[in-house]
């Protein structure tokens, strides 16, 4: 896999995750304890041995470079190639399409040393390895390869994919988002591997004859023309693009199956270090179906919940069904039921507060209640 | 190399002989400790707060794991262009090498080390203490003081006083006269083992004490009596909070009991004064549906169905549903299998208790509280273990236990 580099593509759609993204990207969206959305692709890209990595962002993207900063937690602090920051050029006027991100940093694209791509978006949440997906991609000699998961699409985390169809011999014949008809149950992962000269084929023509959409333009549109294949995908899979599939993807990490396969099953996951000390349970801590992270200390009750880095949670206090982003407070008494509350908020004591499960509170950053 | 002002020497080839199985495989600073560190972490996160980034860590006695750990340094920032971390364990010269006799003597080896940097003052430290101590004020203490020598201490209780090594100050705190576990002491303020001394001066002291063939090349016991005997100008740096040698099992024991207290005397969860380690890569604990936790402190990776009460606990360890886990330190990748007891045991990595098992410490009359089970043991389902068991060791049920 040294001869692949990774390019994570930001072009994602954000209206349905509201305040969660008022000040941040999609992928800077802290996620499952002690993680951010990009961690998840970022260390599947490193774990399968991809030392290059460009990520193409659009805006807002100040938390991501202080999450990122050198890539040093990732292993991605290298002498020669790791990781690269992709900013949009200044010109850019909003909603051009991601192919004028592509096209602007072609020379970075160009001038690196591998001779194969893996494009992926960031908002999709799974710890796999490439290493398979690359071999069936050189075996079938492939133009492009899709990963692909074939799953139920009618539920909501699943709205708005690529759908894809294959034959018998595992080429795509049809590609379509949100088609009017069916068929197929395989979800296109937005992953992507080709050669590099086909990127650049690709994102030169499209900027050639006015196309704007990797996806659309790129993609679909040279189904049938190019040897596209799909690779069929096992795992597990998540997909945050809501507030509603925010909230359902971190509960499911309540189960410790999945918890055990997103974390462990093919390499570690890796994040931006704290130095947070070992959660504190008090006295009268109660604690049940919870995922806890480090540097929290709990007098309360914290019910089917999953709390960040530094999260206080004093005497009394009753949290159910939420998420607790880091730094918050929760104050004595206070009791918190389906409940998304982002980084440093606080709640004082006695305060009650309560959203539905498809649909919960979400409480702006800092926010002080 | 530009000129430092304070470089810090911290002694880390301590064995610890008296912390047993724990220290059979490493040296005792890197002794893990409160859930995720190791005892080292202390004294090189005080450096790093204090703004003290050359260290000089001195290692002899089985460096491996103490060696890997460190590393760079990256964990605490010590991984600096000017300065860092620098290993340095005893060497070969010429006429033949020899280990470190002494604690004078380890720093008097690395003579060069300290005369390549050329500070103007050395900080001594010890490895193997838990405490949170902002090293400037000691280092602005023995400026304003322009003294020779400045020695750390901390007031004791007066019954345990003659177990220390005790300062006779003068009222400007100038020492007067230091007795080595004196039977009537007239004073409570013990040494911490933390020295700064003026470098010029302490490389006479080192290369007179290494001639004297009497010498046991020790600080307490040869170069600070020696440095009063010649009336150098010594101060006494009073520091209060909490510090603990953790020499023994019992007070290893209870040093890691205290980060348990309702409002703990060392407050290890303080964002202005961090405690840096190198962090393990996983993700946050889970407690299943039917865990009950209590006074207790637990890291990332943990899967807890089971009961734990007034423990401290390492990542990576599996609580299965029935156990119970009491006033017990569980080190990382321990297993307490479904319905196993745990009580007063300090359990060493990988280690693996059984189903239905039951590990516990006798009561208090036994002379120690607790007792310990080294690095990777397997205890069968259903065995009773109430002494000590060295590392790696089978133990079906119904065997019987290794004496200690």
């Amino acid at each position: 896999m040294q001869n692949v580099m990774g390019i994570i593509n930001l072009n994602e759609s954000e209206e349905l995750l509201r305040e969660v993204t008022k000040h941040r990207p999609l992928a800077a969206v802290p996620f499952a304890g002690r993680y951010r959305v990009i961690d998840f692709i970022l260390s599947s890209m490193v774990n399968s041995g991809i030392q290059n990595v460009g990520i193409l962002v659009l805006s807002k993207y100040r938390a991501l470079m202080d999450h990122l900063r050198s890539g040093k937690e990732w292993d991605l602090a290298r002498k020669r190639d790791g990781l690269f920051i992709l900013p949009p050029a200044e010109t850019q006027p909003c909603g051009s399409g991601d192919i004028e991100n592509f096209y602007r940093n072609l020379d970075y694209i160009k001038s690196s040393r591998q001779q194969y791509v893996l494009i992926a978006g960031s908002n999709t949440i799974c710890n796999l390895n490439f290493k398979k997906a690359f071999q069936f991609h050189q075996a079938k000699q492939a133009d492009i390869t899709v990963l692909y998961k074939e799953q139920e699409i009618q539920q909501d985390d699943f709205k708005h994919c690529a759908i894809v169809d294959c034959d018998a011999d595992g080429r795509i014949v049809d590609m379509a988002v949100n088609p009017s008809r069916q068929e197929s149950r395989k979800v296109s992962m937005k992953m992507y591997l080709m050669a590099k000269t086909t990127l650049i084929d690709l994102i030169t023509d499209c900027a050639a004859r006015g196309g704007t959409d990797f996806l659309m333009d790129g993609i679909v549109k040279n189904v049938g023309k190019l040897a596209i294949y799909g690779y069929p995908y096992k795992g597990f899979m998540g997909r945050i693009h809501s507030v509603a599939s925010y909230y359902h993807q971190n509960m499911e990490l309540l189960k410790p199956d999945r918890w055990q396969e997103l974390f462990f099953k093919s390499g570690p996951i890796y994040t931006k270090v704290k130095d947070e000390a070992p959660v504190k349970y008090k006295e009268n801590a109660h604690i049940a179906n919870a995922m806890i992270a480090n540097g929290c200390v709990i007098e309360g009750t914290v019910e089917n919940s999953i709390l960040f880095r530094g999260v206080k949670v004093e005497l009394g206090a009753y949290i159910k069904d939420s998420i607790i982003m880091q730094k918050c407070t929760i104050g004595a008494n206070a009791k918190l039921e389906n409940v998304i509350c982002d980084k440093d908020v606080s709640i004082s004591a006695e305060k009650w507060l309560k959203g539905e499960v498809n649909y919960p509170l979400v409480i702006e950053k800092g926010t002080v209640i | 190399m530009p000129r430092k002002e304070c470089v810090a020497m911290l002694l880390a080839g301590g064995q610890g002989s008296r912390l047993g199985i724990l220290t059979k495989k490493l040296a005792k600073p890197a002794v893990l400790f409160g859930g995720k560190y190791r005892i080292i972490d202390f004294a090189l996160s005080n450096c790093n707060n204090s703004g003290i980034n050359t260290v000089g860590v001195l290692t002899q006695y089985k460096p491996l794991a103490l060696n890997s750990y460190i590393g760079i340094g990256a964990a605490w920032d010590l991984d600096r262009k000017n300065g860092g971390v620098y290993v340095l364990p005893p060497y070969v010269r010429e006429q033949g090498g020899e280990w470190y006799k002494g604690t004078a003597d380890a720093i008097c080896q690395n003579m060069n080390f300290i005369d390549s940097l050329n500070p103007e003052y050395v900080l001594v430290l010890s490895g193997d203490h838990i405490y949170k101590m902002d090293y400037s004020e000691m280092i602005k203490f023995h400026v304003e003081n322009k003294a020779d020598a400045t020695i750390a201490v901390i007031a004791v209780p007066w019954e345990e006083a003659s177990r220390f090594g005790i300062m006779n100050t003068a009222s400007d705190r100038r020492i007067t006269e230091f007795v080595e576990k004196p039977r009537h002491p007239q004073s409570n303020l013990a040494s911490m083992g933390i020295y700064i001394f003026n470098w010029q001066m302490l490389r006479q002291y080192l290369v007179a004490d290494e001639q004297n063939q009497k010498s046991s090349h020790d600080f307490g016991k040869d170069v600070i009596p020696q440095m009063l005997e010649d009336g150098q100008k010594m101060y006494a740096f009073p520091f209060s909070g909490y510090w603990k040698d953790v020499g023994t099992v019992d007070s290893y024991w209870e040093a890691n009991m205290d980060l348990l207290a309702e409002q703990p005397e060392l407050d290890i969860h303080d964002p202005a004064w961090r405690i840096y380690s190198v962090n393990p890569t996983r993700p946050p604990h889970y407690l299943g549906p039917d865990s009950h936790t209590a006074n207790s402190i637990i890291s990332e990776g943990c899967l807890i169905y089971g009961e734990v009460e007034h423990s401290v606990i390492f990542p990576d360890v599996y609580i299965g549903p029935g156990a119970r886990v009491k006033d017990s330190i569980i080190m990382s990748h321990v297993r307490i299998e479904a319905n196993a007891t745990v009580d007063r045991a300090i359990i060493d990595q990988q280690t693996v208790v059984g189903e239905d098992a039951i590990v516990a410490g006798l009561p208090e009359a036994d002379g120690r509280k607790i007792i310990v089970i080294g690095e990777n043991v397997t205890i069968s389902s259903s065995a009773v273990v109430d002494k000590d068991v060295a590392s790696d060791q089978q133990l079906a049920a119904g065997s019987g236990q290794e004496e200690r």
